[in-house]
């Protein structure tokens, strides 16, 4: 074979591997793109039925059109930017009236001498629950605890967000977030 | 750890789209090398050619079955580098008058076939949730065997392969996928204790022993083994899976800044005190002496490669043109010098780009999972790859010390080629449990951790998956029973 062919063959092979390359890259679109675009974060505020829904909408989304943004339902549920709760109180129960200065790191809830709020109860687990911050939001997860935690009078059944105000039971102590 | 949504597509068209053009990269390289060395192509080339061809298909066609919603990316950038790698070392065996290739052929039939048997058979890579400690003591017996005397076989100072009578393998490179399966399933189910039990001392929360315990233990088993085979890129590989994992696990900083520390005391510790640490680390710092260069143990190789890479330039010499068979270990631990000298830095900036999309897929597959456990196999296995492949190409290039570790999907070698096919699988397994459209029912998890599918991992009476506290169900009646 002639020196050129060879020559042309194996800038041919460069070529096509930058090729698959840009193929690759190219047909990914906006698959790698983890930004607000093709974010949907399961907020406690849209319910399960919801969340699985803005998924599908985000999902036909970007099957549809490529040029047209596609609007997820997940971040215009996010409230308004507010500052994060600063106080955990108690309001009912043997510690009432206790105030726990919170300074945006997790909290443990139960009755293990470890707990950052040690509720001695016969009614609390020894690790009952966890309250930790994201964005501007506590959120409280119930780390399976025995007799559970109650937010506003439900059992938690997974993580949820928790405002000021809101009644949160654990046991026979009843505490909220101030701000 | 939060949620990515993906489009639900198949994509597997594609997959074959893409699997066609990185075959033809493949097996255009081998006959490349051939035209090269003015070498007549004969049936050799062809038949491997075909055999590339007909795994990958294979393998395509299982995933179309069972893994529709898998990652359609993964397996045609493999693929590529699987059949640049053999292209290589076929071209370097007819300078050095080698059959390297054959074995490396018939590794990656085996090495496909395992993956595709264990995509086949395992389905759901949640399973592997269920027995933590049966991978840990599959790690450490995997690790142990080159020890075994006998089995275990040493070569140029490490003691890191066995005899299998056809041939050595290195169970070090396997250990790799189960001490990461090990790491994944102990961190998902503990890793609220491991957040927030323990003393908090200043602005870092220090865990207790117990939670961290098996995980302390697994560590030094894998760093005394290895200090006694004295394998120091599996070191390096192993701890930096370690630390990525429990970082992954907790997201603290801390970890992190522990980790380098670490790392900065062992490597002055382990370059002062072991002898072939010490020469390595010299060789690296003035590879250019020429006492160094002339040892025996001395900077003759990396020189070499890198002479390789400048005689490639920004083109290359072309396959067959060049001369990489000087450089000991030319189709092994230095095949990106190869790569280097005759596809040039624009054929090796497209294997490293391949290496890169690689790990961005596999990470992508572990930001879209569900579940806690495929989210740190997947990002797991993805920080491996890219540290062995920062460890390799930084070590051919003189960036970082050279250390023994094999190029993934690449070097000659059987084990490696095994143990990244098997990663593969694993990961391809997340990808389709990340991609597929989220299923509702009567009996799915709707909400939480691990929604949308139902969990084979928490079926009755598996213990080790729940999180702290107790196991009972929970009682919602007013005055339940007592804690």
């Amino acid at each position: 074979m002639s020196e050129l062919a060879v020559a042309a063959l194996r800038l041919g092979l460069l070529l096509v591997m930058w090729i698959l390359i840009i193929s690759i890259v190219s047909s990914q679109g906006r698959d790698l793109m983890v930004g607000a675009r093709n974010k949907v974060r399961a907020r406690s505020g849209t319910g399960t039925p919801v969340a699985a829904g803005a998924v599908g909408a985000a999902a036909v989304a970007q099957n549809g059109s490529s040029e047209a943004p596609p609007v997820s339902g997940g971040q215009s549920a996010s409230p308004p930017a507010r500052p994060l709760a600063t106080q955990l109180v108690v309001t009912e129960g043997p510690l009432k009236n206790t105030v726990v200065q919170l300074n945006g790191t997790p909290l443990l809830l139960g009755r293990a001498e470890d707990a950052d709020l040690v509720l001695e109860d016969d009614y609390v687990s020894g690790r009952h629950a966890r309250l930790f911050p994201q964005g501007s939001r506590w959120f409280l997860e119930d780390l399976g605890s025995t007799n559970g935690t109650f937010v506003s009078g439900n059992p938690l059944s997974r993580t949820v967000a928790v405002e000021p105000g809101t009644p949160i039971r654990i046991g026979k102590t009843v505490l909220e977030l101030r701000s | 750890m939060h949620q990515v949504a993906a489009p639900a597509r198949p994509r597997r068209n594609t997959e074959l789209l893409l699997l066609l053009l990185g075959l033809g990269i493949g097996v255009g390289a081998n006959l490349l090398g051939a035209i090269g060395m003015d070498r007549e192509i004969t049936t050799e080339y062809w038949v491997q050619g075909a055999v590339l061809a007909i795994m990958a298909l294979l393998f395509h066609l299982v995933l179309r079955l069972k893994a529709r919603y898998a990652d359609p990316y993964i397996l045609p950038i493999v693929v590529t580098l699987n059949g640049l790698g053999i292209a290589m070392i076929h071209r370097i065996d007819v300078a050095e008058g080698d059959s390297a290739a054959s074995r490396q052929l018939v590794w990656t039939v085996v090495a496909m076939g395992s993956a595709i048997v264990l995509l086949w058979l395992l389905k759901d890579h949640r399973i592997l949730r269920r027995w933590p400690y049966l991978f840990l003591a599959i790690s450490g017996l995997l690790l142990l065997l080159p020890l075994v005397p006998g089995l275990g076989m040493e070569i140029n100072g490490a003691r890191i392969w066995i005899n299998l009578g056809v041939g050595s393998f290195q169970p070090g490179e396997v250990a790799k996928v189960t001490l990461a399966i090990f790491f994944a399933g102990y961190l998902s189910a503990n890793r609220d204790l491991i957040l927030l039990a323990g003393k908090r001392l200043g602005p870092i929360t220090f865990p207790r022993f117990r939670d961290m315990g098996p995980l302390v233990v697994a560590w030094l088993i894998s760093m005394g083994v290895l200090v006694f085979q004295r394998d120091l890129g599996s070191a390096i590989l192993f701890f930096g899976l370690f630390m990525a994992m429990i970082y992954l696990a907790t997201s603290r900083t801390s970890w992190i800044l522990l980790g380098l520390g670490m790392v900065a005391v062992g490597g002055v510790i382990a370059v002062n005190t072991i002898s072939h640490v010490g020469l390595r680390v010299d060789a690296w710092l003035n590879a250019f002496d020429p006492d160094v260069y002339n040892r025996a143990a001395g900077s003759y190789q990396i020189v070499q490669g890198l002479f390789g890479l400048a005689s490639g330039g920004l083109l290359g010499t072309g396959l067959g043109g060049g001369r990489p068979d000087i450089v000991a270990y030319a189709n092994s631990d230095m095949i990106i010098a190869s790569f280097g000298e005759e596809l040039g830095f624009i054929g090796l900036a497209a294997i490293i780009m391949l290496f890169v999309l690689l790990v961005t897929r596999m990470m992508r597959a572990a930001l879209g999972t569900r579940d806690t456990f495929g989210k740190l196999l997947a990002a797991g296995l993805a920080f491996t790859m890219a540290l062995q492949c920062f460890v390799v190409i930084g070590g051919v290039t003189m960036v970082i010390p050279l250390t023994g570790l094999t190029t993934p999907f690449m070097a000659a070698g059987g084990s490696s080629l095994l143990a990244n096919w098997l990663v593969v699988a694993l990961v391809l397994m997340v990808s389709q449990s990340a991609r597929r459209p989220v299923a509702v029912g009567p009996m799915v998890n709707a909400s939480g951790a691990g929604s949308g599918h139902q969990d084979p991992a928490t079926g009755p009476g598996i213990p080790g998956t729940g999180t702290p506290g107790t196991g009972t169900p929970v009682i919602t009646a007013p005055g339940g029973r007592t804690a």
